[in-house]
């Protein structure tokens, strides 16, 4: 396990290293700069790109920024808030984004479980076509189509809950657009744990359990929940890293300061070291969720490592 | 026992065990792969449907810019943001053009102007804007899922079939190339290529041929133990033969399958770098770039932003219908999962 563990952390390692490296390649490729101010001549862009240190070559640049960020220093903002350091912007937004996040992870949980149990429980009537059509709709459409319908229809039409983010009720704003993100973890947990829970349910053993003459909600809470939702939680890992990555647009959308939007806005205005630092950000979130389930996966269950031990 | 499509044959009721009696079942006689497939696709009525709508859709999408006398760029001004009207309905009382009380064809003095689907904000038709963005998004994601098929595969298929130091090195390269999270590489990649839909199918081609890959693989690992390879072996087959005609064949179901599923995943990231106004340069619609001119003015004219999204919801949703049928229809353990 030891070794599993070890060799999982080391190939995440190499690809964050990847990750920054492409980054800054990109961030290099780019047209444009990031002092697009008419009034300064050339020579004043020349020192500023000299202050910056961003005369040197690239790979002397990236050196410095991988030496820097090892020590929690991304550089500073040169365009969107001057000087200011890029770290601390981070921090601040970084909270707001995993607030979203987490809550639309919470809600597709508990509403796909809902869901995805209802529908085995009643394998094959019509609550199960009607829990497998909500989960079909759920998967097929984009979360930002939902976010905006919801901020048609419940926002402006009905005016139950803000339009935009508001400072001053947080949580009242992140009510839609937690609900937004969530139409998709909901529908695929739904689909996942009725599929699982119909494999279950026709297994030897719950018949077993059945003959034994098990009272039927005992052996549903006892027996089929537990080995319905082992693998299940595998599948909370994809479905998180879909959810970081998708909530750029929702922030936009809702006007939530968040890392999405500090970093669709960084790249409107050219200021490579945020970019460069929301894209890692994102980068970091994503390799360390799939890291942890692929630990997880190893420890709740053995074939899977034994497997990719094998490999 | 008897399956409820059985049909009784002639020689169903003559005696049995004859002295020169040959059985042969005519009821169940040997149906080819292909068909079995087919048998089973027809029984699933949501993909049945969800076929029918994507071929509606995509005959839409060729004929419908050229069904009224609208071009996608040609801009009408006075004629901005008109609610739908089409001819014959609008006597019901359905899009009749009618907007906060008022007949905005009137007011704007068009009254014999028919926009089936409205105007946009610079007086655009939208009808003709969604079919000719709808041909665009099939575009890029047909061609995006393409090229992944022929890279994913073959990448899969090499990894897979050659296996020990190629097959670690082909596998670390793939595993790096899938932690960089998608929408971000693309989102870079948009910025960094000229707009066009040609960068937008590379952006999207680069991490989404992994997926495939990894099915490609996984099926080649299976199936290169089988009798058949061996036997293709022996008789002298050289690799390319044995990767390309014996293996191939055999796991191109599973490959239709997964291509069929990232489509609507293509369409979205298509969407979604549009959002970001990195998507098709304008005048140029896609569905993308519809939905989000539409979001600036959807508290106003709510149906330039309604109508977009309504196709591509369905189109999404049908994509899906199909694949699930298809998935099911080739794997036929799956049915009633």
């Amino acid at each position: 396990m030891k070794k599993y563990i070890f060799k999982r952390v080391l190939i995440s390692l190499a690809t964050l290293f990847v990750i920054l490296l492409v980054l800054f390649i990109l961030m290099d490729l780019m047209p444009g700069t990031p002092f697009n101010d008419e009034k300064l001549t050339e020579a004043q862009k020349a020192l500023l790109f000299a202050k910056y240190g961003l005369d040197k070559p690239v790979y002397i640049r990236f050196l410095l920024y991988a030496k820097n960020m090892l020590k929690g220093d991304l550089g500073v903002s040169y365009a969107i808030n001057k000087n200011f350091p890029v770290s601390e912007m981070v921090k601040e937004r970084l909270g707001i984004s995993i607030g979203v996040g987490a809550m639309a992870m919470a809600l597709g949980t508990v509403f796909g479980l809902i869901l995805g149990i209802l529908a085995a429980l009643n394998h094959n009537s019509w609550i199960d076509n009607l829990c497998s059509a909500i989960s079909v709709i759920g998967v097929s459409v984009p979360s930002y189509v939902c976010a905006l319908l919801l901020c048609y229809y419940v926002a402006y039409r009905l005016g139950w809950l803000p339009i935009l983010y508001n400072v001053e009720q947080p949580f009242i704003s992140l009510i839609l657009p937690a609900v937004a993100l969530s139409v998709s973890p909901t529908a695929n947990i739904a689909r996942f744990t009725r599929s699982e829970m119909i494999d279950v349910m026709n297994s030897d053993y719950i018949l077993l359990v059945q003959s034994k003459g098990v009272k039927n909600w005992k052996m549903i809470i006892y027996h089929v929940l537990r080995n319905t939702l082992i693998p299940v939680i595998t599948v909370m890992g994809p479905i998180l890293v879909n959810l970081l990555t998708g909530s750029s647009v929702i922030e936009k959308i809702f006007g939530i300061p968040g890392i999405g939007r500090l970093m669709i806005t960084a790249i409107q205005e050219n200021d490579y070291n945020v970019t460069i630092a929301c894209a890692f950000v994102y980068s970091v979130m994503y390799i360390v969720v799939m890291l942890f389930v692929d630990i997880l996966y190893g420890i709740i269950d053995p074939r899977i490592r034994i497997a990719k031990e094998e490999a | 026992m008897i399956r409820d499509d059985h049909e009784f044959q002639e020689d169903d009721f003559q005696f049995a065990h004859a002295a020169d009696e040959k059985l042969i079942d005519k009821n169940y006689s040997a149906t080819s792969y292909a068909k079995d497939v087919w048998n089973n696709f027809k029984k699933n009525k949501g993909a049945l449907i969800g076929a029918v709508i994507i071929m509606i859709i995509i005959l839409m999408a060729v004929v419908g810019p050229n069904m009224n006398e609208f071009t996608y760029k040609q801009i009408h001004s006075g004629q901005e943001c008109l609610v739908p009207r089409i001819p014959g309905i609008e006597k019901l009382g359905l899009f009749d053009g009618y907007h906060n009380g008022a007949n905005q064809y009137a007011q704007k003095g068009a009254s014999d102007v028919y926009y089936w689907f409205g105007s946009d904000t610079q007086g655009r038709d939208i009808w003709t804007r969604v079919w000719s963005g709808t041909r665009v998004s099939l575009i890029i994601a047909l061609a995006a899922v393409i090229i992944d098929i022929v890279i994913g595969m073959v990448y899969g298929l090499v990894s897979g079939f050659f296996g020990g130091t190629v097959d670690s090195f082909m596998q670390r390269f793939a595993e790096i190339l899938n932690g960089i999270p998608t929408l971000v590489i693309v989102t870079l990649l948009g910025m960094v290529l000229p707009a066009g839909i040609t960068s937008i199918i590379f952006a999207l081609m680069l991490t989404g041929w992994i997926g495939m890959e990894r099915i490609a693989r996984a099926q080649v690992l299976k199936v290169k133990e089988q009798e058949f390879v061996l036997a293709s072996r022996t008789l002298g087959a050289n690799k390319f033969r044995i990767i390309f005609s014996e293996i191939l064949p055999n796991i191109m179901g599973q490959v239709i399958v997964t291509s069929m599923f990232s489509i609507p995943n293509a369409i979205f990231l298509e969407a979604y770098l549009s959002f970001l106004g990195l998507g098709v340069p304008a005048p140029m619609a896609s569905l993308g770039s519809l939905v989000s001119d539409g979001y600036k003015s959807m508290t106003t004219f709510p149906h330039i932003l309604i109508i977009p999204v309504f196709v591509m919801a369905i189109l999404m949703l049908c994509f899906n219908l199909f694949a699930d049928g298809l998935r099911d229809a080739f794997d036929p353990k799956m049915i009633n999962k």
